[in-house]
């Protein structure tokens, strides 16, 4: 790779079968760079969570993925709530999701550890009333 | 074991072929929780699960999960059967709970966990 790739996308917040769309074109071409499945698939699991949380919790945002020689960065921005007790967000189990979006497979409080444990570095600013921006990266 | 044995196994009917009924299943991943799938699904199992939702899809999209059973005699959507036509994701449906469909599938030798430690 010469430069870096950048990808960007809107997410809809008001069609929740369109979520993982963004995410789902940008796995595509991280397969298609040829990178690592063991790279793609971290990047894919932490940008998927980020994705369906922005679109569940705050009508929707922004997301972007920019790719260069060292690493993928993958930037998910709202306008949402935002987060009021970071700490406890990030426990396993805690969550504050409704029923709609328990019915989907999510909402079981797994969402921000999940992209914990996947990001090699996982970066989130939040202030309540106005959104929050996650910065996921993995590096090749 | 190949995935067109398992549909066998559980009498599946298939609603989505996918990319290949002979696609070698080692291990299984039964949940209706995508996010557990998420955090603890091994590479290339075979998901077991109860939830009709286009997600289920995209879940195993991202976690390259070929074959998804859905169990308790679910039927897909439109929205699941298009997306994993699109996807290449094999998608079977079976009368069995998950609870019998898991315990037909080990009996047969499909022992392997599904899930990391």
């Amino acid at each position: 790779m010469s430069k870096s790739i950048q990808l960007h996308f809107e997410l809809p917040g008001n069609d929740l079968n369109l979520a993982g769309e963004a995410s789902s074109k940008v796995k595509k071409t991280l397969n298609q760079l040829g990178l690592k499945p063991a790279v793609v698939k971290k990047t894919a699991v932490a940008m998927y969570e980020a994705e369906i949380n922005a679109i569940i919790h705050a009508s929707g945002g922004t997301l972007t993925a920019t790719i260069d020689q060292e690493s993928i960065v993958v930037v998910v921005r709202d306008q949402g709530p935002g987060i009021a007790d970071l700490e406890l967000a990030m426990q396993e189990g805690y969550s504050t999701a409704s029923e709609k979006i328990r019915k989907m497979g999510f909402g079981a409080g797994m969402g921000l550890p999940n992209m914990k444990r996947h990001a090699d570095l996982l970066e989130i600013e939040s202030a309540v009333g106005q959104g929050t921006l996650v910065t996921i990266t993995v590096f090749l | 074991m190949k995935v067109r044995k398992i549909a066998q196994i559980l009498e599946a009917r298939i609603e989505v072929e996918g990319s290949s009924l002979d696609l070698e299943i080692e291990a299984v991943c039964g949940a209706d929780l995508m996010s557990d799938v998420m955090a603890f699904a091994k590479d290339h199992v075979l998901l077991l699960t109860g939830l009709v939702s286009p997600q289920v899809i995209r879940t195993a999209e991202m976690l390259d999960i070929k074959a998804v059973v859905l169990v308790r005699g679910k039927k897909p959507d439109t929205n699941m059967l298009r997306m994993a036509e699109e996807k290449g994701i094999t998608l079977l449906s079976t009368k069995e709970s998950m609870f019998t469909a898991c315990g037909k599938l080990y009996c047969m030798g499909l022992t392997k966990r599904g899930i990391r430690d």
